[in-house]
């Protein structure tokens, strides 16, 4: 028994206690300073570089799994193979029938916006992540991708998917960033309603995949199955993008405000693949904006809602 | 006693190479790393704390309080938490290990599972209080990773004892 116990002839460095408070309070320190200040994002990023072949091959099984599908699939399933991509084709056609629209409204609105000196909305580029791994963090909605610093992805980038708004960068890594998605808890969009141009704030729920409507008074025009979608007006998300669709509005009278509940229209935890919006207008400074909408106003237009 | 007949055959201490316990921490993060979603996230026990454990409980003059707080710090970057945060609850961990280390050792192995369910629950106390500071509310889910943690202590320490008693006849 006693041969496990180790004998203290010599003297093994200060004691555990010792250790114990010093390590704690040192961590405490970090966490102090990483939450309040974030100072730490280089030497964050420069440990990374250690923990990402560690990353990497932990993220092997899921591919192998993917290519086993994949597999399967061109192997066994060649009509189904068939039938998507017949019905991708269709959908491409309608696509392009509608860009096209969009192509000739773009053409028609900046004429417009010429003709009412507003600066004009800006065509914006993007690129395509895959998702290496999600947050092993129960509380956090949030997911690693493939692409950062060297592909030149950039803090609050805005991501999204074929159909809407998934989340935003919150942080670049040299080889791979950090996506927050919308469904985070506390995490703002600032969105309009698409019926009726309401303005208003949608807020992660955090560990559902659900976004509700805060600060909406009951008297506010929502309705069931209303579309959302960016307004923009934060100049960090491209305006008219979907964000999500209402599934319920429950108006108490006792509370000031409605509790509305909706559903995010991006897969936001189901893509391998989405896209990282890149060449965002740089946000106006805000004296200059109040100065041309006092110009607005004065020459008797109503300002925009965008 | 039981834990008398495990520990009678190993009356000379058995040794560990640096190499052993390198690995076995090393395969602990990559484990945590694999991409477990939803239900089995909650279930997931936490491989890496379960595998300091052992080790500070075992050897803890070789893996002690210090090494622990630096694979936190590993941690943290690897789940892109708060900077510290896995850090102190492996340090609270690594001193639960070690000073339960000579008790731990006349224990035979569901008794060292409930002490160890004592020090898993006080490093997960440690995850949701720093969640808790930060968000303002705890979910009590997340508990659920410190009973599959210590059910996952016995298998383990079985497999890790078996493998240091290969090593030693071989030699």
């Amino acid at each position: 028994m006693d041969s496990t116990q180790s004998f203290r002839f010599f003297n093994r460095g200060p004691s555990s206690v010792a250790r114990l408070v010093f390590f704690a309070v040192f961590s405490l320190l970090l966490l102090f300073v990483d939450a309040r200040y974030r100072y730490l994002e280089s030497t964050r990023s420069a440990l990374s570089m250690l923990v990402y072949p560690i990353q990497r091959m932990a993220s092997w099984p899921g591919l192998l799994w993917q290519q086993a599908g994949d597999f399967y699939i061109t192997q066994n399933r060649q009509h189904n193979l068939i039938t998507e991509n017949d019905r991708l084709q269709q959908k491409l056609l309608l696509n392009a029938a509608q860009l096209l629209q969009l192509q000739a409204l773009q053409a028609e609105n900046q004429q417009l916006r010429k003709l009412l000196e507003q600066p004009f909305r800006y065509d914006f580029s993007a690129k395509l992540v895959e998702i290496t791994h999600a947050e092993r963090d129960v509380f956090m909605r949030r997911v690693l991708v493939n692409k950062g610093e060297n592909d030149n992805i950039k803090v609050s980038q805005i991501v999204m998917d074929d159909v809407g708004i998934v989340g935003q960068i919150t942080r670049v890594y040299p080889w791979m960033s950090e996506i927050t998605l919308i469904t985070e808890k506390n995490h703002a969009v600032p969105v309009q309603v698409l019926r009726n141009g309401l303005r208003a704030i949608v807020f992660g729920a955090g560990n559902t995949s659900e976004l509700t409507l805060r600060y909406t008074p009951v008297s506010a025009d929502v309705q069931k199955d209303d579309m959302l979608v960016t307004s923009g007006i934060d100049g960090l998300y491209p305006p008219g993008i979907p964000v999500a669709k209402v599934i319920s509005v429950v108006r108490d009278s006792v509370y000031p405000f409605a509790n509305i509940t909706c559903l995010p229209m991006g897969g936001v935890d189901k893509h391998r693949h989405l896209l990282v919006l890149s060449n965002m207008p740089e946000q106006v400074d805000r004296p200059l904006r109040e100065l041309k909408n006092s110009n607005a106003t004065s020459r008797g237009m109503t300002r925009s809602k965008q | 006693m039981l834990a008398r007949d495990i520990n009678s055959r190993s009356v000379i201490e058995r040794p560990v190479s640096n190499f052993f316990i390198f690995a076995s921490v090393l395969i602990a993060l990559l484990i945590n790393g694999l991409p477990w979603g939803g239900i089995w996230l909650l279930l997931r026990p936490d491989f890496v704390a379960v595998v300091l454990l052992y080790w500070c409980m075992h050897k803890p003059w070789r893996f002690g309080i210090g090494l622990s707080w630096t694979v936190g710090i590993f941690a943290d970057v690897s789940d892109a938490s708060l900077f510290g945060q896995h850090a102190l609850a492996y340090t609270v961990l690594a001193y639960g290990g070690v000073v339960l280390n000579n008790r731990l050792q006349m224990f035979n192995l569901r008794q060292q599972a409930i002490h160890v369910l004592g020090i898993l629950s006080l490093t997960y106390i440690v995850y949701a209080s720093v969640h808790w500071m930060m968000s303002g509310h705890i979910t009590w889910l997340y508990f659920l990773g410190c009973l599959t943690s210590t059910l996952l202590w016995i298998p383990l320490s079985i497999l890790f004892q078996a493998m240091r008693q290969k090593r030693v006849e071989n030699e």
